[in-house]
C-alpha cells in the first residue's frame, strides 16, 4: 500500500533525510522512532507530498506522489506534526471543510462526520472554535480530519503527543481498531507506544534508517534479554553467585545493587529461569524475588542511535 | 471546480467570524466618506458625479488592500495548516484562485456597501450612472489588481507585517507610476523606452480613464493581465516556498 524508495531530502548543504526505503502492507502498523531532527518529520512531509524529494520516490496505494499527487493524496489521511487546524473555525465546520474536499456533501458528509465524532469522543467539544480547545482535543480534532474519508493509508505525526493518560489509550485503541484495513505509520518519541501499537519498528537518526525490525525482536537485541533478577536469602551472595557460575546456561553474573539482587546473564540469549529456579530449589535457599528482564527498548535505542555517525553533509564538489 | 468553490466559501466565510470584517469595512467607508465629502469637495464642486469619490480609491486601497492580502498565505505559513491544506487532494490553482476570489469578493462587499453615495448623488441631482457602473467596475478590478500583488508577496513570507509593508509599497509604486516622484528614481540612467514602459503600468492613470466614463478594453485588460500575471507568480511561488 504504500512504499517509499531510495527517498533523499536535502536542505542546502544538510541532509535531512539520507536514502530512506521501507514498506509498509495493509494491516501493519509501522513506528517511525528517532531523536529530534532524525528526519521523521522530513520524512512523512515528502511521503504526503508537502516537501518535494531531492531524489527518491514515494508510492501510495500505487500511485506515486510526484506524478499522480491528488489520486496519492485522496489515499491518504495525515496528521502533521502539531496537529494543525484553523483557529477560528469550529470543529464542526472544520470537519465540514475537509469533508466536502474528500468529496462528500450533504447527507453524505454528516454521516461520516457524526461517525467520527462518535469514534473519537469530540462530541462535547465538536462546536467551540478550535482555538480555544486543549491540545488533546486539537489533536484528536487533527486525528478527526484524518480518518474522514477512510484512507487506506495513515500517516500520524505524534498522534499522542499532549494527550493525558487515559486520552493515549483511547487514542491507540483507536489506532488499533484501524489496523485490519489500513497501512498505518505513526511517528511516536515513546517507546511504550511503539510497544503496545506498532507491529514494526524503523529507528531513523541523522536521516538514516538504524533499524527495521518488530519491537520484539527489537528488544532481544538488549543487552538485558532474558536475563533473570534473582534476589535470595539462606546463603551468602558469593556462593549464590558461585552455583549460578556453574550453570552451564549462565555467562555471567553481576551485582547492580539496585536492590533486586543479582542479574544472571544468559549464554546466547537463551531462557534461563527455568534452570535458576531448579537451582534455588535445589540448594532450598529463600527467594525473596525472581523475574525475568525482557529487556528495555529505550536501551536499544540508546544504543543504535549512539552509535551513528554525525549527520554527514554533502561533499562540496558534488 | 467543486473544491475551488469549497475553499473559497471557507476562506470568504472566515473574513466575517472575525472582527477583520467589520472593521475593515467601517474604516473603508469612513475614509471614504471624509475624502470624498471633504477633501474632495463634493458639495462645493456642485457636479452631480462620483469623481470625488472615486479620486481617492487609489489611495484609500493604497493603505487598505494590503490588509487584506498580507494574511492570505501567510497566517497558513504561521500557523502551521499551510501544511494541512497543501496536502489535501487540491491543485495549486484551485487553492490560490480561491483564497483570491475570497479576497476580492469581500472587497466587493466593501464596494458595494457604499451605495449610499450613489444613492445620495442621485438624490441630489441626475448623475450618470452608466459612468457610475463603469467606475464601480474598474475601481473592483484594480482592487483585484493589488491583492493579486499582495497574494504574491503574503506568499513568500510567515511575517504579515512585512507583507504589509511591501505590498503597500508595490502599491504605491504600480499606483504611482506615472508620476514624477516614482519616474524620478529612473530618470537618468534607464532608456526611454523604459521609462515610457513604466509609466504605463500607472494604475492612476489607467483607473482615471474608467471613471471619466470611458471603459477603455485596454484597461480592463491591464488589470486583469496584472492579476493573471500575480495570481500565476503566487502559484509558482507558494509551490517554492511551502516547505521552508
Amino acid at each position: 500500500m504504500l512504499e517509499i524508495q531510495n527517498l533523499v531530502k536535502h536542505f542546502g548543504a544538510l541532509i535531512a533525510v539520507d536514502d530512506v526505503s521501507f514498506a509498509v502492507a495493509r494491516g501493519e502498523v509501522l513506528g517511525f522512532l528517532g531523536p529530534n531532527g532524525a528526519g521523521k518529520s522530513t520524512t512523512m512531509k515528502m511521503i504526503t507530498g508537502f516537501v518535494p524529494p531531492t531524489s527518491g520516490t514515494a508510492t501510495i496505494c500505487g500511485h506515486d506522489i510526484a506524478q499522480a499527487p491528488i489520486a496519492a493524496k485522496r489515499c491518504i489521511g495525515y496528521l502533521p506534526e502539531g496537529a494543525p487546524a484553523y483557529p477560528d473555525m469550529t470543529a464542526a465546520e472544520f470537519l465540514d471543510f475537509i469533508a466536502h474536499i474528500r468529496g462528500f456533501s450533504g447527507r453524505e458528509a454528516k454521516r461520516r462526520i457524526g461517525r467520527i465524532v462518535e469514534t473519537i469522543h469530540i462530541g462535547e467539544v465538536i462546536h467551540q472554535p478550535i482555538e480555544t480547545l486543549s491540545k488533546g482535543y486539537r489533536r484528536r480534532v487533527g486525528v478527526a480530519q484524518a480518518l474522514l474519508h477512510d484512507p487506506q493509508v495513515l500517516i500520524l505525526d505524534e498522534p499522542t503527543d499532549g494527550l493525558d493518560p487515559n486520552q493515549k489509550y483511547e487514542m491507540r485503541k483507536i489506532i488499533d481498531e484501524m489496523r485490519p484495513n489500513k497501512a498505518i505509520v505513526i511517528s511516536t518519541h515513546l517507546l511504550e507506544e511503539v510497544e503496545a501499537v506498532c507491529s514494526r519498528a524503523i529507528i531513523i537518526a541523522h536521516g538514516r534508517i538504524l533499524a527495521d525490525a518488530t519491537p520484539e525482536e527489537l528488544v532481544r537485541r538488549s543487552r538485558r534479554h532474558n536475563t533473570v533478577r534473582l534476589a535470595a536469602s539462606g546463603a551468602a551472595e558469593a556462593q549464590i553467585r558461585a552455583e549460578l557460575l556453574r550453570l552451564p546456561t549462565v555467562a555471567a553474573v553481576e551485582a547492580p545493587g539496585d536492590g533486586e539482587g543479582l542479574q544472571i546473564f544468559p549464554r546466547n540469549g537463551q531462557d534461563i529461569v527455568a534452570d535458576v529456579a531448579d537451582l534455588v530449589r535445589a540448594h532450598r535457599w529463600r527467594v525473596v524475588s525472581l523475574r525475568v528482564d525482557r529487556g528495555r527498548l529505550d536501551e536499544v535505542f540508546r544504543e543504535i542511535t549512539a552509535g551513528a555517525a554525525e549527520r554527514p553533509l554533502v561533499a562540496a564538489a558534488a | 471546480m467543486r473544491n475551488l468553490l469549497t475553499i473559497f466559501r471557507r476562506e470568504f466565510v472566515s473574513y466575517f467570524t472575525t472582527p477583520l470584517a467589520y472593521v475593515f469595512i467601517v474604516i473603508f467607508l469612513v475614509m471614504a466618506g471624509m475624502l470624498t465629502f471633504f477633501v474632495g469637495n463634493f458639495f462645493g464642486r456642485g457636479q452631480a458625479d462620483l469623481q470625488p469619490f472615486f479620486e481617492f480609491h487609489p489611495w484609500l486601497y493604497l493603505v487598505l488592500i494590503p490588509a487584506l492580502s498580507m494574511r492570505l498565505w501567510a497566517e497558513e505559513r504561521r500557523s502551521g495548516t499551510i501544511e494541512l491544506f497543501l496536502t489535501l487532494p487540491i491543485r495549486m490553482t484551485e487553492a490560490v484562485v480561491g483564497k483570491f476570489l475570497a479576497a476580492w469578493c469581500f472587497a466587493g462587499v466593501a464596494l458595494a456597501l457604499t451605495f449610499p453615495f450613489w444613492v445620495t448623488v442621485n438624490l441630489l441631482g441626475h448623475p450618470d450612472n452608466g459612468v457610475i457602473l463603469a467606475s464601480y467596475i474598474g475601481s473592483w478590478l484594480m482592487a483585484g489588481a493589488l491583492l493579486a500583488i499582495g497574494a504574491c508577496v503574503s506568499a513568500v513570507t510567515k511575517n504579515q507585517v512585512i507583507a504589509f509593508v511591501v505590498t503597500a509599497a508595490l502599491a504605491f509604486i504600480f499606483t504611482g507610476a506615472g508620476s514624477p516622484a516614482v519616474l524620478g528614481a529612473l530618470q537618468g540612467w534607464a532608456p526611454q523606452w523604459l521609462i515610457d514602459a513604466f509609466a504605463e503600468m500607472s494604475f492612476v492613470d489607467h483607473f482615471s480613464g474608467i471613471t471619466r466614463g470611458v471603459l477603455d478594453l485596454r484597461d480592463v485588460a491591464y488589470f486583469v493581465s496584472i492579476m493573471i500575471a500575480f495570481l500565476c507568480a503566487n502559484t509558482i511561488l507558494v509551490d517554492l516556498e511551502k516547505a521552508e
